[in-house]
């Protein structure tokens, strides 16, 4: 299949896709480093809409989960369909579908040769080939909603942690994603920024943006999340809605975990 | 004999400052050469070499790459130039200036491909990761993201290199190439004077190479911009 009727293909699914689908299907995935199972045969289904924050102990396979999504890391066995398409068939163009998921990583990973501005434009104008004008436009909208406009020619390592942090949250949308994987957004920062991001992802999660979120943040997957998965081992030990998630929880690896972290 | 004697007899006499203007134009056209050849070799072979470092494809390729570092590091840049010029070049239509052009591009290029392979090494997997993730090809990402810092991150080493390369041509004369060094080693010929045409030689070299160490220094200072 060529790459165009490719993405004419990709669009159309996605302009057919409403609240409430299922964006992600993840059917049997396993993961394996040499002998060692990092991922057993986990299924689950990322809505559109949805917020869905991941957690565990480290170790547990969180961040191998979430790029797995993307196929940062490329499961042993089992299938991935984003939008539909199987994003781990040989033959699928995985470009083209990360241009349509978003990821923010845990140590920012901002381009330090770029500036602010140039960070944000890189992509959509040399993978959508959009207008330098246009797209230095939205970069500045961007800027301007995470607060911060007066950065845009600055370089990445003269911001501060949370300042970088939220700068690749809006170079991720800027490629307007239908899905945001978040991997430890906050676990890199000092404890007195990682309010400003969020805040940020906060706001996002309002505006219906489908998210899958590895953090260690339970306020934050208390208050926005829609449903919350509790990964060990490699497996979903257990998973719900927040309220049931935190009130009654029987089982007791998750509750010795919570009562670690709360 | 009085310097302006000398200064006299060893390079206005009979013209003879053109045997250096003319070798230091040749030097300077080996050089310019050698180095385009040098760093468009060099940045292939460290391509290939770091693809297959991270992704294990193109197997065959990098073999190709080791075994020519390994002979071109391994032996003397006079023998090679010489083995290009008397056994693989042996045509005459094949000038010196040609012969040495390649010959020296083809040695630099072992050299610089090191250098870019560290380089492009320093880089954090991160940086591939989120080029990546953006939705930009393997080859996209190099190119935007990772080379460019490689890049900035090797101009000494690189600048190093280029000096090398350099004094490294002054052994042109091997295969019949009037270049600087020749051109003065003629002089000493004519004068049996030894001081003044090595050290004008020696002068010219210096001026020569620091004029690159000063390119560097600019180069660098606006590539930190970044950083400030």
């Amino acid at each position: 299949m060529s790459a165009n009727k490719e993405e004419l293909i990709l669009n159309q699914t996605t302009n057919t896709i409403k609240d409430g689908d299922v964006l992600i299907d993840i059917r049997n995935i396993t993961k394996k480093f040499n002998d060692l199972t990092v991922l057993n045969d986990i299924s689950t289904q990322i809505r559109k809409g949805e917020v869905v924050c991941v957690i565990g102990p480290s170790g547990s396979g969180k961040s191998t989960f979430l790029r797995c999504l993307n196929r940062l890391e490329t499961p042993t066995s089992g299938q991935i369909l984003f939008e539909g398409s199987d994003i781990l068939a040989p033959d699928a163009n995985i470009d083209l579908h990360r241009q349509k998921m978003g990821m923010v990583f845990q140590q920012f990973n901002l381009f330090p040769h770029m500036s602010i501005l140039d960070n944000l434009t890189l992509a959509p104008t040399r993978l959508l080939k959009r207008d330098k004008k246009d797209a230095e436009a939205e970069a500045m909208e961007l800027l301007e909603r995470v607060g911060l406009p007066d950065k845009a020619n600055a370089f990445p390592l003269q911001l501060s942690g949370g300042q970088q942090q939220r700068v690749a949250i809006v170079r991720a949308l800027a490629m307007h994603p239908d899905v945001m994987l978040f991997d430890e957004p906050t676990s890199a920062l000092d404890p007195e920024m990682v309010g400003e991001v969020l805040q940020v992802m906060k706001q996002l999660a309002e505006e219906h943006m489908t998210m899958v979120v590895v953090t260690h943040e339970m306020g934050f997957a208390r208050e926005v999340s829609d449903r919350i998965m509790f990964l060990e081992g490699g497996s979903f030990v257990s998973e719900g809605a927040p309220e049931e998630f935190f009130a009654h929880q029987e089982n007791p690896r998750l509750r010795a975990f919570l009562s670690k972290v709360l | 004999m009085s310097i302006q004697e000398r200064l006299y007899m060893n390079l206005v006499k009979d013209q003879r400052w053109m045997y250096l203007t003319d070798g230091l134009l040749n030097t300077l056209i080996i050089t310019v050469f050698a180095l385009l050849i040098g760093v468009i070799v060099g940045m292939f072979i460290a391509i290939i070499r770091t693809t297959h470092d991270k992704t294990g494809k193109l197997k065959w390729l990098d073999r190709f790459c080791r075994l020519y570092l390994t002979i071109v590091r391994g032996t003397p840049s006079v023998i090679q130039l010489m083995i290009f010029y008397y056994c693989i070049f042996t045509s005459r239509i094949f000038s010196g200036i040609f012969v040495g052009s390649i010959a020296f591009g083809l040695n630099s290029g072992a050299y610089v491909a090191e250098i870019i392979r560290g380089g492009i090494m320093s880089i954090p997997q991160g940086q591939m990761e989120a080029g990546r993730s953006l939705g930009f090809n393997y080859v996209e990402t190099m190119r935007y993201i990772i080379i460019p810092q490689a890049i900035k991150n090797v101009l000494p080493a690189i600048f190093n290199e280029f000096i090398t390369l350099i004094k490294e041509t002054a052994v042109a004369g091997y295969v019949a190439v009037q270049d600087l060094t020749k051109g003065g080693d003629i002089i000493r010929s004519r004068t049996y004077d030894a001081w003044t045409p090595l050290l004008t030689v020696a002068l010219i070299y210096l001026v020569l190479t620091m004029f690159l160490t000063s390119l560097e220094k600019r180069l660098e200072r606006s590539l930190r911009q970044s950083e400030r």
